[in-house]
């Protein structure tokens, strides 16, 4: 695979260094010169210097024949024009963002970005599912109907744990469309039973994100 | 018209003035509260310091009823981010970012967004003053731009 990361901080540095190491053919784009001097003389000619929101740039950094472009730099404007015009100009198949707000992700997601990694949300995360709150994790948006796929883990102190589905107070536009437990996905009726650790798959209106949280939080 | 203005530098600035004069309610947002000092005494308009990609800003600017848009600062993905927050996530009716890029002004153009691209502007208008000596409309002359670079 043809990747290439743009922004060579410590995130873009490490990760071209692992790809490389497990025979990706990687480039790394930092527009810093300084930077970009530090980083070529330890990686080589897998780095390059450029401003990887310019077309021409892209460009010359073989957008079009890239499997997959990934955005590091530690600026959410940044990374969004970055994959939004690999995917114009050069319809990259899979644009990968790091969001530093999470509450971008949603507006990422609507516009056409196939993956986002926020670290603040990962590790907001952590500290939930060790306190046991219900967090709602967003899988996917549906470009249509502002739909969204959700997941919620039921923790040990959830209300719902070990109610049925048929009991949930569930708000207008939501539903349970499948329950992971061990591993395995299952298909929820209303007479199933909500256990501890179910990673709860839900759609919902965006709208109704907040409702639907109260219910298992 | 309710007008939310994002950058207070020299174009922000003076657009913020020229719609209050107007008597329109105008809101500028920047980041640092001195750049608020351009705006001078006479302006009344309300000022909010924060990050315009940041929600919670633009909200406390009152984006959610705002009629119009304008993104100004000096960084152009800021503008498009900020821009495209109006747009899907509060609906602006009209959404207007200053981009320099004339390719990703052109690109935003593409997906709804009205950009004012015045690198192509103001170099058009000097070809033209220059070769004719007469001041030519401020039209928008990035389709010939990119005849040319593309």
């Amino acid at each position: 695979m043809y990747i290439i990361i743009v922004g060579g901080g410590n995130i873009g540095y490490y990760l071209a260094k692992q790809l490389n190491a497990a025979k990706h053919e990687v480039l790394l784009l930092e527009k810093d010169r300084t930077r970009y001097r530090i980083l070529s003389e330890e990686l080589g000619e897998i780095v390059m210097q450029g401003d990887g929101c310019q077309a021409d740039q892209q460009l010359e950094a073989g957008f079009g024949r890239a499997d997959a472009v990934v955005a590091t730099t530690g600026s959410d404007d940044d990374n969004l024009v970055v994959c939004q015009m690999a995917k114009m100009e050069f319809s990259v198949p899979r644009t990968i963002s790091r969001v530093n707000d999470p509450r971008s992700e949603k507006l990422f997601h609507q516009l056409g970005i196939d993956a986002t990694v926020s670290s603040t949300k990962i590790i907001y995360n952590l500290i939930e599912q060790e306190v046991g709150g219900g967090e709602m994790i967003p899988l996917a948006a549906l470009n249509r109907g502002n739909i969204e796929i959700v997941e919620i883990e039921i923790g040990t102190k959830s209300p719902v744990l070990n109610k049925q589905v048929k009991d949930l107070n569930l708000p207008p536009d939501a539903l349970i469309i499948s329950i992971i437990r061990d591993e395995h996905a299952v298909l929820p009726s209303g007479e199933t039973i909500l256990q501890l650790h179910d990673s709860v798959i839900a759609l919902v209106n965006a709208d109704r994100e907040p409702e639907l949280r109260d219910v298992f939080a | 018209m309710n007008i939310v203005i994002l950058g207070c530098g020299r174009v922000g600035t003076t657009f913020a003035r020229l719609m209050y004069k107007d008597g329109h309610t105008v809101t500028v947002i920047d980041m640092q509260s001195e750049a608020f000092r351009r705006l001078g005494t006479r302006f009344k308009g309300n000022r909010i310091v924060g990050n315009g990609i940041d929600e919670d800003v633009l909200k406390r600017a009152g984006i959610a009823d705002a009629d119009v848009f304008v993104a100004a600062t000096q960084g152009d993905n800021r503008n498009i981010m900020a821009a495209q927050i109006a747009q899907h996530t509060f609906g602006v009716p009209r959404v207007i970012a200053r981009i320099y890029d004339p390719i990703r002004a052109d690109r935003y153009r593409q997906l709804g967004i009205i950009t004012l691209c015045t690198t192509t502007i103001a170099s058009g208008l000097l070809r033209d003053f220059v070769t004719t000596n007469e001041w030519g409309l401020a039209k928008d002359y990035s389709a010939e731009y990119l005849a040319q670079n593309v």
